[in-house]
């Protein structure tokens, strides 16, 4: 039996979490000391609150494994990815690592905005743990991978964001160690960098490196990962092959929150001097408000946004943003998306912009959908994924007329399209 | 593929051996002590109209004052050489030291991205703005060289000692980096401490005044500063015509090698907790 590349054996952290952990100050601490000696050693240990980032954690990962580690937000998956990379230790436990370490917990490390890229790549390399002569070797590659050679020799501070991701992202890519350990760094870049990013990851596992994961991201967790881990308040929740059932029950943790399908203002929330946003809500074809949040494939709804225009504003903007069940923007629609002459006439007062969920586009499963209310390009009043309410509903049945068109299909979407099939 | 050969085994946990050094990681990262050093030669005068020239202006002007104040005005002994020359050779070594320590001391502060997300032999952060202050000191020491031809000065064979001095201060500075950037990580106090610190030991070093100023029974106050023995050492061997005084070096010897190592292991007993506390 080969021995495992990482064993991970009663893993605990703790944090303090008290006011004055970050900072103290000399004196503060030493005229405490001085005074009183004797609470001073005793406070020493449990001065602060404390809160356990993991407890008690093991597991073992064999040579080859891509293990996604996926759990909400302070379930303990960074902490974990730090121990493991060596930037803070353990309170209890040990990890036995058997082979070298590469962890990619944020890009661009220690890239300085006044070095041009290309003394960067040389810099951020070697603070990856890469040696000058690999550097060397793979310099044209990382290069070519970021895609800006024209300026190379350009300080980095006059780079877009976007191209200082690219350039850091492509010298950590090209890291070759026997485990990888990345943390959420594909959330960065437009998607077509993203792809080449999860290319480069899949290339890794692939040629034999273990690869441990963390993101939020489940269609990257189910397509890569040859096993999952849940994690939740610092303890391992489940832990299987099985990707697809550990990222079914972490979405049911994430959501049993509030599913909700309507939503009212309770008059505290966005005011604004210009819309007050009173309630949402689903309705079908005929004006039946939906209020289970079901709906059939077959039927049309719609998403129904009442609001009070207290002062009357050409730049008023309302619509909705469509998420699936993976975070994934599906799009952003407005009632004024068509051209000037078919917009409704607004006037102060309350109106109910009922935006449609149209019929036979998306595949089955739960959505979420966010209202959008904003002064174009000004101002936003409710900001989809930042401070906008959320309703769900769930899209089962009806995909199709078709007898061979049954059940789910692959892809995001599941639209019926019309086919012209002549004899040529 | 990887070759799956290597040996390669590493446990982590919450407590290490008080001597638990990684020394195979050490020769690992080395390179990236150099880049660190690197790193901070070029930015230090990135986006400056003087350049490295800076690195010569602040000793010699420096040199400037001392000589109107301390020579002209309060007719300060210098062993019997000209003032400028006897001062210059003094705040060369200074220069560096000052330079150094205050960079370093403040290096893991300044470097926190590096220590919140990064993995490295964290002694390499307060030890690279030690590494490259010596380039500043090459460069300084061109305003020397020339001051030497001016007074027609000649090194004895006492210079071959130059390498150790330099490599000394090099540890002094390194040693007390790693101690108050270490702490400083804990308590920032640190910062605003230093530049006063650091003035006070120009006071109590040797920049200024000989050593001979002091009576003999209260020197020893003066080696109780670990530059003393060094920036007097370093001027005997490279002016010559001051005789060399060993014993004087020997103390700050012995009390740099303390101190560095010392420093080495406090900073090795706290950077567990520089990720969290940072």
């Amino acid at each position: 039996m080969e021995e495992p590349i990482i064993e991970v054996k009663h893993l605990s952290k703790q944090y303090n979490i008290g006011m004055d952990t970050a900072y103290k100050t000399l004196s503060e601490s030493f005229t405490f000391a001085v005074r009183h000696p004797m609470k001073a050693l005793m406070d020493f240990r449990r001065r602060n609150e404390t809160f356990w980032a993991l407890k008690d954690v093991s597991f073992e990962v064999k040579r080859g494994e891509v293990i996604g580690i996926i759990g909400r937000n302070g379930a303990g998956k960074s902490t974990l990815l730090k121990i493991l990379s060596r930037i803070t230790y353990p309170t209890e436990g040990e990890i036995i690592l058997n082979g070298r370490v590469g962890s990619l917990l944020e890009v661009g490390t220690g890239f300085h905005p006044e070095l041009s890229g290309r003394e960067n790549i040389y810099f951020n390399g070697s603070i990856l743990g890469m040696k000058k002569r690999e550097i060397d070797e793979k310099f044209d590659e990382i290069v070519k991978f970021s895609g800006v050679e024209k300026f190379l020799d350009t300080p980095v501070k006059r780079y877009s964001s976007g191209m200082q991701v690219r350039l850091a992202f492509s010298v950590a890519a090209n890291l070759e160690p026997e485990i990888l350990v990345v943390d959420e760094v594909l959330a960065v870049g437009d998607s077509v960098f993203q792809k080449k990013c999860l290319g480069k990851m899949k290339a890794a596992s692939e040629s034999g490196r273990t690869v441990l994961f963390v993101s939020h991201n489940m269609n990257a967790v189910e397509n890569l990962c040859t096993r999952a881990m849940l994690l939740n308040n610092g303890n391992i929740i489940c832990n299987s092959y099985d990707t697809r059932e550990i990222i079914s029950k972490y979405l049911n943790i994430h959501d049993q929150s509030n599913k909700s399908s309507s939503w009212i203002n309770n008059g505290k929330e966005f005011l604004n001097p210009w819309f007050t946003l009173e309630k949402i809500y689903f309705t079908d074809e005929f004006g039946n408000i939906v209020d289970d949040g079901h709906f059939n494939n077959k039927y049309n709804y719609y998403y129904n946004v009442h609001g009070n225009i207290r002062e009357l504003d050409p730049a008023l903007q309302v619509g909705y943003a469509l998420y699936d069940e993976d975070n994934n923007l599906l799009f952003w629609t407005n009632f004024n998306d068509d051209k000037e002459e078919n917009w409704p006439k607004l006037s102060k007062g309350k109106f109910c912009f009922s935006g449609l969920i149209p019929k036979r586009c998306l595949n089955e499963g739960l959505y979420r959908i966010e209202p959008m209310v904003s002064m174009y390009f000004s101002e936003w009043i409710i900001q989809p994924g930042v401070n906008a309410p959320m309703l769900y509903f769930e899209i089962t049945g009806g995909l199709s007329e078709s007898p061979y068109w049954l059940t789910r299909r692959p892809g995001i979407l599941a639209p019926l399209l019309k086919w012209n099939v002549k004899k040529v | 593929m990887i070759e799956h050969a290597t040996n390669y085994k590493l446990v982590i946990r919450s407590k290490y051996g008080f001597l638990d050094i990684n020394w195979r990681e050490l020769k690992e990262y080395r390179e990236l002590l150099f880049f660190l050093a690197l790193r901070e030669i070029k930015i230090r005068y990135k986006q400056t109209i003087m350049g490295a020239s800076w690195a010569l202006l602040q000793p010699f002007f420096t040199m400037i004052v001392f000589t109107l104040i301390f020579s002209r005005l309060a007719q300060m002994p210098s062993d019997g050489i000209p003032y400028p020359i006897f001062s210059y050779s003094g705040l060369l070594l200074w220069t560096y030291f000052s330079n150094a320590l205050s960079q370093s001391s403040n290096s893991l502060v300044d470097n926190a991205p590096l220590l919140s997300k990064v993995y490295m032999p964290r002694i390499f952060i307060p030890t690279a703005p030690c590494i490259s202050g010596l380039v500043d000191y090459v460069v300084a020491m061109s305003i020397l060289v020339l001051m030497m031809v001016y007074y027609r000065f000649v090194p004895g064979i006492s210079i071959l000692l130059l390498p150790v001095i330099i490599l000394l201060a090099f540890l002094l500075a390194s040693g007390v980096g790693y101690w108050l950037s270490s702490i400083c990580v804990k308590y920032r106090d640190v910062k605003f401490i230093l530049p006063f610190f650091i003035q006070l030991l120009l006071f109590v070093s040797p920049v200024i005044y000989p050593v001979n100023i002091v009576g003999v029974n209260l020197r020893w106050l003066l080696y109780l500063n670990p530059m003393t023995g060094l920036i007097s050492a370093h001027r005997s061997c490279l002016l010559g015509q001051i005789p060399m005084d060993f014993v004087g070096l020997l103390i700050s010897a012995v009390t740099t090698l303390i101190i560095f190592l010392s420093g080495a292991l406090y900073l090795k007993h706290t950077e567990k907790y520089f990720a969290d506390l940072i």
